[in-house]
């Protein structure tokens, strides 16, 4: 279906913002039924080049030529009038309303010209849905769906106003594995109908799975653009990046000692007073990685908050380092050497409003050097988070800035350091890499195989197949709460993902 | 995920003229946050004063002449007013050279010691409301806790008249800030225990105060003054031994007195307490994400008690300032017309629940209530009537634009619009460790 015409063309896009060069020159142009990847680092200029196209951002040189005119594109209405339309990361959907009443907004169709005529706006939407083969129910209201749903609201939205250019920002992020399976499905079936989309993404393997071609940026600049056939992770990571990248981690052989995590018989009830963790039972050597692999919203939240003394187990045992630890609060967990790099570092492993150097003593700030009876001691706080800055290579900002005026790569760099630095006995790992970009993720990976070779023992919870498999030594996978089967390192995606949704597998 | 400013523009409300600089609202937060430290309170009072003048217009007074005769009710004029004037050092004969004239029986010098009395006070009550409030919680029960350091304190000191003054003084203090942080101590225990709100809990808790001390000094009460047939609802005066030294001015005419002192000691407390203790560490860490300080190790039942402790210690100090320094006895109607716990939540909120915006607030708030007040105010520029009124205006006035915070920086940035400062907002510069 390619014609000779783009349906879309940016010529030498430049975009200041004090003190940055968002986008240096750079060209794109969006062939009519394809994917088109845009892939770079957080902070490559990604975002703003779609808001400029968006109609969010005026650019300060270049044009914008649509079917081979050019366009001025000075508003998102502009934007919408010329068929594109953009899912944004973060939804622009109103919860209380219905599925159809979000997709009609602001265009809804009338009976007498002012009253919104419901019905008719259920039917097209549902009309829309089977043309595209999603599955939605145009009454639901949009709380009560999940996220993926909520992002196909979003995509309707768009086919709604009649959009043939489709922006997704980072479409993935937010997904389960299997909603992100269901995603791409979805984009197929709009490409096969005609329609062009642009994926903004800085995921490796979706990019290569789901795009037609593939235009790298880096710091602004366009690095080149590429054809899906032919080009590798190890390749796109090294023009993301501008170096060679590690994307499997290089390590040896792992050299189990004496259990230093041991759970039995382990049940934990979650907020709703249902039983999340059924019954686990598992230990982690010294000197090894043990991943537990799973969908998301099996138990591990519950388990992780169970191990780390957030939540207390209903029944079973946990001990650590031959001391039980079963009902213990978070702060002995912390003195008996349980390192935890939360989930989620924003709610969790981070004040933000806090400067980096205090948010590096969160676990020992009452401990010396730091403090002494009870005063605080800045100056060996400050001294202290100056080395680790350093050693653990946290750029954007020193000791005295906020923690949240940093990268997500780099706070995740801040948590590390500091779960890392206590020099713990056990290290429990919840999706570390979770939003982080290539480079951070090879940091944060050759980090926790380091703590393993040091001797210490290692849990890792991960959504990430990929992850789990190029990190863990040996794999649990979690299913309603129970094991489902354990694997070695040489597992593949396919056994893993059987037993991630229920399929027993003999271990 | 958090990226840096130039590729995070998605929560841009759409529709947005894109041709001038568009910070997102992270980033006007950020931006905000440092630049509120000073501005915006400054923007806040400004806005508030010219409301209230405009009101004072529209009742044909003319708001420059009563913001004049406010200024000169506070008796801050005292410090522009230089000459060659001598100060006595206190217990010897000798003079020295100082700019200022002391002379108490000047009505310059006596608004001015009436505006610290007041200050003083409103720095602790301020203080009890900003110490919670660095630990997220909501104190709106400053005023029960003034009033029952109030109560302890006027019983304390009216009683075991042959202390020596210094323990008599001493004693009478630390019991007041116990009886405050006891009560204060309810809500935070509530709030740990069971979760119920401190506001409500602190709410309920004034009354009870209230009523406490209404029954107490009450006709027929415990504590009431048997002298004059036991017709006056008023607790017996506080003894010689119980009172605080005065400093500058007549004592019989409410001198001013060490208590001030007390008060300025009690604002460095407070910054050193929040900012080098561990106390302080956390109560800020459980204040800022209780998560992540659970997820610290810290204990974030225990520092909801400690923090309303600690902050109804000050407020149960201010009581106790108020009745050794000055006041000397307590009667039911003092308690009942008493909102000095009340405008201390104003001062905390202006003064960002910090030491030096604390301080500062409650000078302001201290000049207001005693400039606008019958006896500061020229009723010829201004009826006296409507002059508190005028007070409580303005007071709330701050208390909407400090609420409505974001408003204010709107208007800030807008001086972009008419050509007033920077193109865009300056670039982050790197906080000061706390």
């Amino acid at each position: 279906m390619t014609d000779d015409i783009p349906v879309l063309e940016l010529r030498g896009i430049t975009k200041r913002f004090p003190g940055i060069l968002a986008n240096d020159h750079v060209d794109f142009d969006l062939r009519d039924g394809e994917v088109h990847a845009l892939l770079g680092e957080n902070g490559a200029g990604k975002s703003t080049l779609m808001n400029i196209l968006y109609g969010l951002y005026r650019h300060d040189e270049g044009e914008i030529l649509l079917h081979g005119k050019p366009a001025e594109i000075d508003s998102p209405h502009a934007a919408i009038a010329a068929g594109i339309g953009m899912v944004h990361q973060h939804f622009m959907l109103i919860p209380v309303m219905t599925v159809a009443e979000n997709i009609v907004l602001a265009a809804e169709p009338k009976t007498s010209g002012v009253l919104l005529d419901i019905g008719e706006a259920e039917r097209r939407v549902r009309e829309l849905a089977e043309r595209f083969k999603f599955h939605i129910d145009p009454r639901a209201r949009v709380q009560d769906i999940t996220v993926g749903q909520q992002q196909r609201v979003e995509i309707l939205k768009a086919l709604y106003r009649n959009a043939d250019i489709l922006i997704l920002d980072e479409p993935t992020a937010v997904l389960t594995p299997q909603e992100a399976i269901e995603l791409f499905e979805i984009l197929k079936e709009l490409v096969a109908q005609g329609m062009s989309v642009i994926f903004i993404s800085h995921k490796l393997n979706e990019v290569l799975e789901i795009a037609d071609r593939i235009t790298v940026l880096r710091r602004g600049k366009k690095v080149d653009t590429i054809a899906r056939e032919g080009a590798t992770e190890e390749g796109l990571a090294r023009m993301m990046v501008g170096r060679e990248v590690l994307l499997r981690v290089d390590k040896r052989p792992s050299q189990p000692g004496e259990p230093l995590l041991h759970v039995d018989g382990l049940q934990v009830i979650d907020d709703r007073g249902l039983e999340a963790v059924r019954g686990i039972s598992f230990d982690v050597r010294a000197g090894e990685i043990v991943a537990i692999a799973g969908v998301d919203g099996n138990g591990q939240t519950e388990l992780i908050d169970a191990l780390t003394g957030l939540r207390h187990p209903s029944q079973g045992t946990i001990v650590v380092g031959g001391r039980e630890l079963t009902r213990a609060s978070a702060h002995e967990f912390l003195q008996e050497g349980v390192g935890h790099i939360p989930e989620d570092r924003h709610r969790r492993g981070l004040v933000l409003e806090f400067s980096l150097a205090e948010n590096l003593v969160l676990h020992d700030y009452a401990k010396r050097p730091y403090a002494r009876k009870g005063f605080l001691n800045p100056g060996r706080i400050v001294d202290s988070a100056r080395t680790l800055l350093r050693e653990f290579d946290v750029r954007g900002g020193g000791p005295a800035t906020r923690a949240s005026a940093l990268s997500g790569g780099n706070q995740q760099k801040v948590v590390i350091a500091r779960e890392v630095a206590r020099d713990p006995r056990v290290l429990i790992a919840a999706q570390p890499t979770r939003g982080l970009d290539v480079g951070a993720i090879e940091f944060v990976h050759r980090r926790l195989v380091e703590q393993r070779d040091a001797g210490k023992a290692v849990l890792l919870v991960s959504l990430e197949l990929e992850e789990v498999l190029s990190l863990a030594d040996r794999i649990l996978v979690i299913y309603e709460g129970a094991i489902a089967g354990e694997f070695g390192p040489s597992a593949t995606e396919e056994e893993l993902g059987i037993a991630m949704t229920g399929g027993k597998v003999a271990a | 995920m958090t990226e840096p400013p130039q590729d995070a523009p998605q929560n841009e409300p759409l529709g947005e003229k894109p041709d001038a600089y568009a910070p997102s609202v992270a980033e006007r937060l950020a931006f905000y946050q440092r630049a509120g430290g000073v501005i915006t309170p400054l923007i806040t009072v400004i806005l508030a004063f010219f409301a209230g003048g405009m009101v004072v217009l529209a009742t044909g007074h003319n708001p420059v002449k009563t913001y004049k005769a406010v200024w000169e009710g506070t008796g801050l004029q005292w410090f522009f007013q230089f000459g060659h004037h001598h100060i006595d050092i206190p217990f010897t004969n000798h003079q020295v050279f100082f700019w200022w004239d002391t002379n108490a029986n000047l009505l310059a010098p006596y608004n001015l010691q009436q505006t610290l009395i007041l200050t003083t006070t409103l720095i602790l009550t301020g203080l009890a409301v900003g110490f919670a409030f660095r630990c997220g919680l909501f104190n709106i029960g400053g005023q029960g806790q003034y009033i029952s350091g109030a109560i302890v304190s006027v019983w304390v000191g009216s009683s075991w008249a042959h202390m020596s003054q210094g323990l008599h003084v001493f004693l009478a203090i630390a019991l007041a800030m116990l009886a405050g942080a006891g009560i204060a101590a309810v809500a935070g225990f509530l709030k740990a225990t069971v979760g119920a709100h401190e506001v409500i809990t602190t709410i309920m808790l004034n009354w009870i105060a209230y009523w406490v001390g209404s029954f107490l000094f009450g006709r027929g009460g415990p504590l009431q003054n048997p002298g004059q047939g036991g017709s006056v609802p008023i607790s017996n005066d506080v003894t010689p031994s119980g009172k605080l030294p005065t400093f500058w001015g007549n004592p019989d005419l409410q001198a001013l007195h060490v208590g001030l002192f007390i008060a300025l000691g009690a604002l460095v407390v407070f910054w050193l307490m929040l900012n080098r203790t561990t106390l302080g560490y956390q109560v800020r860490a459980v204040g800022f994400n209780p998560e992540a300080a659970r997820y610290g190790g810290i204990n974030v039942a225990r520092n909801y008690v400690y923090a309303m402790a600690i902050s109804g210690a000050f407020a149960g100090l201010g009581g106790a300032i108020d009745i050794l320094g000055w006041q000397y006895r307590l009667g039911v109607l003092d308690i009942q017309v008493s909102n000095i716990g009340f405008i201390g939540i104003a001062v905390a909120l202006l003064g960002r629940n910090t030491a030096v915006g604390v301080g500062l607030a409650a000078l302001l708030f201290g000049a207001l209530v005693n400039g606008t007040s019958t006896r500061g105010l020229d009723p010829s520029v201004f009826p006296p009537q409507l002059a508190g009124n005028l007070t409580l205006m303005i007071q709330a006035l701050v208390l909407l634009f400090v609420g409505a915070d974001v408003l204010v920086l709107y208007l800030w940035q807008a001086r972009r619009w008419i050509g007033l400062g920077p193109k865009a907002p300056p670039s982050p510069q790197p906080e000061t460790v706390a």
